[in-house]
């Protein structure tokens, strides 16, 4: 992406399309990655509720895959998850292993 | 028809700002600001004005209000003084990089400690480098004059940032003096409707503000703001003009005092360069080629147009009535910045003078111009930073 010189900015730094979050992508943050353990999840939902970004993709009322370009790796999610009879559905580990 | 009154400094302002009549005004009291924005508070509680008074808790809140305010898409005013400024520090750099028209009366004063609460340029000269403009006022007229300039060059679409009209605490805000007054027709016309620029209650248009800007965009955005400072120049000698038209009153980026023939000269702010006009007369009347520059707008600071004023003289003194503890005054350095600018050499010398409200007295200028003259004869200097009127 070609960044802008200073005479293409908007004056006070205002943001004039409202939403493009999803343009900044935090994946690149993350120093741990969180794995879905599938049969450990009863599809609660809590890690999508808790997630700070929007790294967990919800499709007909159910919980699938991480999008990583929106995980930072902050592990609320791990922290958060119930799992099943005491099994996380959700590690951290750590990335470049 | 204007009228004349006899009023103190912050009456003035006060009723500058009742003829603005503000959508939002967002105050903390401190001396010696207490009795400008006590008369504004009756205005509104009088129903004179339309403006929502918010009263915060602090001059931190009275800034994020203000800024809140403007942000939103209102015109939004305050006032202070001092360790008042002091703690708004942080905000004034939100409220300039944001670009919001925010318009301060600033009554000078010191900062603690030891505590005082009389005038001297402490505070606003160190608020010089927060993106603020600054438009100084020797007396209650230019004090008043200058608040209704103010908003047209702070709102100037080519602008658009928040601006102090500074006035000596209790030197200039507490006397009496003779002032005159536009009628309130006349500043509602030359002030105009507000313009909002990228509102945030503009809800047909969402937006955010105040993001996140990092390393490879934040030194883009301040470059664009001192582009946005470049241009106040222009636009308050384009506002002098029109306000002339109203007032019959000239104004220019600063003033000059028979400097045009002059040998040496005086260089100061504010209600302190009144009483050195009385002994440049002085001084003149003995044949004496002796003038002075009064600063009006310091920031931005008009460095070619002051050094084109000063470059014929032979010996100048700054007088600061804000220190730098171990450096020269702050006018002090942007006098010879502008000199050096125009490859003439003048002895420049700076004397700190009237901290915490001493009096600056004619004996004060006098002293100032014996040294001048002084030097000119013998090509010496003594000192290069002195302080005016200390007990040894
Ligand atoms: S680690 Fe943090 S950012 Fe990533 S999915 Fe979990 S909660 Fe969201
Ligand atoms: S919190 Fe754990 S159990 Fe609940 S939906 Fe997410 S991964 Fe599945």
């Amino acid at each position: 992406m070609k960044l802008k010189g200073w005479k293409e900015l908007t004056p006070g730094a205002v943001i004039l399309e409202a939403g493009n979050s999803a343009e900044f992508k935090t994946g690149s943050w993350r120093a741990y990655r969180p794995i879905w353990i599938k049969e450990n999840c009863i599809q609660c939902l809590f890690c999508w509720l808790y997630c700070p970004d929007m790294a967990i993709i919800v499709k007909d009322g159910k919980r699938e895959e991480f999008n990583y370009d929106y995980c930072k790796g902050c592990g609320i999610c791990a922290l958060e998850c119930p799992g099943k009879k005491g099994n996380k559905a959700i590690k951290m580990e750590e990335e470049g292993n | 028809m204007s009228k004349v009154v006899a009023v103190t400094g912050n009456e003035a302002v006060a009723n500058a700002l009742r003829q603005i009549n503000p959508d939002v005004c967002a105050a903390y009291p401190i001396t010696p600001q207490t009795d400008l924005m006590q008369r504004f508070a009756s205005f509104v509680s009088d129903g004179l004005v339309d403006t929502e008074m918010i009263l915060v808790e602090s001059e931190h809140s009275a800034m994020s209000a203000c800024v809140g305010a403007a942000a939103g898409g209102g015109r939004a005013v305050t006032a202070t003084s001092g360790p008042g400024l002091a703690l708004m520090w942080e905000i004034l750099f939100v409220a300039s990089g944001m670009r919001l028209p925010i318009l301060m009366p600033v009554v000078n004063r010191s900062l603690s400690a030891p505590l005082n609460i009389h005038g001297d340029h402490s505070d606003a000269m160190g608020a010089r480098d927060s993106g603020w403009i600054q438009l100084w006022s020797e007396n209650a007229q230019e004090a008043y004059d200058n608040t209704v300039q103010a908003l047209l060059i702070a709102e100037h679409m080519d602008i658009r940032l928040p601006i102090m009209v500074c006035m000596d605490g209790f030197i200039i805000s507490h006397s009496i003096e003779r002032v005159e007054y536009l009628d309130d027709d006349v500043v509602k016309n030359f002030v105009g409707s507000y313009k909002p620029l990228n509102p945030l209650l503009d809800i047909k248009h969402p937006k955010s503000i105040g993001p996140l800007i990092l390393p490879d965009l934040y030194l883009e955005y301040k470059r664009m703001q001192h582009e946005a400072m470049s241009k106040v120049k222009d636009v308050v000698l384009q506002t002098a003009e029109s306000f002339q038209k109203i007032s019959g009153r000239k104004y220019g980026l600063f003033e000059t005092y028979r400097l045009d023939d002059a040998e040496i000269a005086i260089v100061i702010l504010n209600s302190a360069a009144g009483t050195t006009k009385d002994v440049i007369d002085i001084y003149r009347n003995k044949g004496i080629k002796v003038g002075l520059l009064k600063p009006r707008l310091f920031r931005p600071f008009p460095y070619e147009e002051v050094g084109e004023a000063l470059k014929h003289l032979k010996a100048i003194c700054v007088l600061d009535r804000a220190d730098s503890f171990g450096a020269f005054g702050p006018l002090y350095t942007e006098i010879v910045s502008s000199i050096y600018l125009t490859k003439s050499q003048p002895i420049v010398i700076n004397k700190i003078y009237g901290l915490g409200g001493r009096d600056y007295m004619p004996e004060h200028a006098k002293i100032v111009i014996e040294e001048l003259i002084d030097i000119i004869n013998t090509g010496k200097v003594r000192l290069y930073k002195d302080y005016l009127g200390v007990r040894e």
